[in-house]
């Protein structure tokens, strides 16, 4: 499959607009701009685009909800806080092809008669905040974003807001609370952001790499752009690849190409050719599966019929040197660290998921240890404002699911034994 | 109270939105630029430039991981232990700040020259481990490369 959003990206000049230009770029917009913004809503409907951004909810749908929206001015937030551990796929768009987002927004907010724009970018990424902004202002030079674009009356105004290190600042409503100057603190939903989002206005939240599919769609059309991938999920989708394989990186492929395809095939196999152990296929919050569980299709719809998600498609590779208890322990203290404090289960519930995994880690764990954690991941699950806290208990519940013997083993010798 | 360039380019950010509290993130990494960390004087200057409680700067300035709180060494080591980063050695390097720059994590170095925040995840997982110097990315770490890396660092 011929890349369509990492293309031109081995390009050392591919984030100036003249190289973008050169490879098509800003087409996709000049014909949104000829068409009604239903019709730009009906094409990705027709392309069956589903965000990219974990969750997978039909972007046509979001989009309408907006639009039926009386309320203006209307809002779209890109966003680009990429945070959840494993996920390294939004950073070479934003640095390499910034100007393929930037016409994404520009069709999107066109879609959605939106006429501000802005892209909610992680602190943690500085280099991206001055290519982005550079790529702006040519938008603005080459009258592409602003008023009266291309002379068609359309305005879409945009600018960068920087994150500072709050990966909870991912879920949407805590990015609104953030862009409005405040903690990120999810909200309650419903209302939900469509109706009263940003500045208590209708607001479309979209992850970096699903705007970036805006101006790919426009070219080929919802029609052939449906006929990439899985049927329920189609497109291109970004994979991105760390931990024990031989090419990590990332990969533009196929929605729904097999997990066992993306490490054995495209990522070389296990580095060292040493034995796998485990795969987290979505990045840290989605279900660890064990070798035998490899077989599935990645992506939205099929992977929770294989005990995962597809989430970011951020697939971290652990080989037989790696200690679960380890893994599972760190990725705790990542929950409890980014927790927001708003609600309690999750709160505390990280807190005490850590401290006991710690003690096992350590070599104190007492017997009944991994009960005590099912429930309070039990107790966790489905009780907290926004999905964090069913991430952090989902972990647990998942690597004691499959390797429940090897927490068992840590207690037992009150050591690590994978290790030593 | 901020200097000149400073108060320009707060004014210009102000433009970007239809309030000035939506400034107040921007505006806390302008003051954290000029006063070098989130000082008390920082936290007034923003809430008064800003016409918020000071209470709420402060409240939100310490809600975000990557405001300080506390003076700073000449150059921020941001080092990345998350799993992608610790499978591939990262809790090493760690160490190896430790005895060789007297760095621990959350601390800064005896000679005021580096300080460190272990992250959670830069994004930059396929390169691991990982860590950023100031605003520069730096990838595929092992003890000899840090080295060399943190000599340019003076």
């Amino acid at each position: 499959m011929e890349a369509a959003l990492l293309k031109n990206i081995d390009n050392p000049n591919a984030a100036d607009i003249l190289e973008y230009k050169k490879i098509g770029g800003y087409k996709g917009l000049a014909k949104a701009l000829e068409m009604e913004p239903q019709q730009i809503i009906d094409e990705v409907k027709r392309a069956g685009l589903r965000g990219r951004g974990g969750a997978g909810f039909p972007v046509a749908m979001k989009w309408t909800f907006a639009s039926a929206d009386p309320k203006f001015p209307k809002y779209l937030l890109c966003n680009a806080d990429e945070g959840e551990p494993g996920t390294f796929k939004d950073r070479p768009l934003l640095e390499k092809n910034p100007h393929m987002l930037i016409e994404g927004m520009a069709i999107s907010g066109h879609a959605l008669k939106a006429e501000y724009g802005y892209i909610y970018l992680r602190g943690e990424y500085p280099a991206a905040k001055h290519i982005l902004n550079k790529a702006i202002k040519q938008a603005y030079d080459n009258n592409l974003l602003g008023e009266n674009i291309l002379g068609k009356g359309i305005t879409f105004h945009l600018a960068v807001h920087q994150g500072a290190g709050a990966y909870i600042c991912g879920e949407e409503t805590a990015l609104i609370e953030s862009l409005e100057g405040d903690k990120g603190q999810p909200r309650i939903k419903p209302p939900f952001p469509v109706n009263i989002g940003v500045f208590s206005k209708p607001t479309v939240v979209n992850n970096v790499e699903t705007l970036s599919n805006l101006p790919y769609i426009m070219e080929i059309g919802g029609e052939a752009y449906a006929k990439i991938g899985t049927p329920d999920c189609p497109g291109p989708k970004i994979f991105c690849v760390s931990g024990h394989v031989e090419k990590p990186g990332v990969y533009e492929l196929p929605m729904g190409t097999k997990l066992r395809d993306i490490i054995y095939t495209h990522c070389g196999g296990i580095k060292g050719g040493k034995k796998l152990k485990a795969v987290i296929p979505g990045g840290i919050s989605t279900p660890v599966l064990p070798p035998d569980k490899i077989d599935c299709p990645m992506d939205f719809v099929n992977m929770p019929k294989h005990g995962s998600m597809l989430g970011s498609g951020a697939v971290i590779v652990m080989d037989e040197s790696v200690c679960l208890v380890k893994v599972c322990h760190r990725a705790l203290k990542f929950f409890e660290h980014e927790s927001c404090g708003k609600c309690t289960p999750c709160r505390e519930g990280t807190g005490w998921l850590r401290a006991i995994l710690g003690r096992i880690e350590e070599g104190h764990g007492a017997e009944g240890d991994i009960d005590l954690l099912l429930s309070v991941a039990g107790n966790m699950m489905g009780k907290t404002f926004c999905p964090l806290g069913d991430g952090a208990a989902c972990v647990v519940q998942n690597f004691i699911k499959h390797f429940r013997p090897e927490f068992e083993e840590h207690i037992k010798a009150k050591k690590c034994t994978v290790t030593g | 109270m901020f200097n000149e360039t400073s108060i320009k380019e707060i004014e210009e950010i102000r433009t970007k939105y239809p309030n000035s509290r939506a400034a107040l993130l921007p505006v806390l990494y302008v003051a954290q630029r000029e006063f070098g960390w989130l000082s008390p004087e920082a936290y007034e200057a923003v809430a008064d430039l800003l016409n918020v409680p000071k209470a709420t700067a402060r409240g939100v300035g310490t809600f975000y991981a990557m405001y300080k709180q506390k003076p700073m060494g000449r150059h921020l080591i941001q080092l990345c232990t998350n799993v992608s980063c610790m499978i591939l050695g990262a809790e090493k390097l760690v160490d190896f700040l430790k005895s060789k720059y007297g760095i621990e994590p959350g601390g800064m170095s005896p000679d005021g020259r580096f300080s460190l925040v272990i992250m959670e995840c830069i994004g930059a997982c396929g390169t691991a481990p990982a860590m950023l110097v100031n605003d520069n990315f730096y990838e595929n770490l092992d003890k000899k490369n840090l080295e060399e890396i943190l000599g340019k660092y003076q």
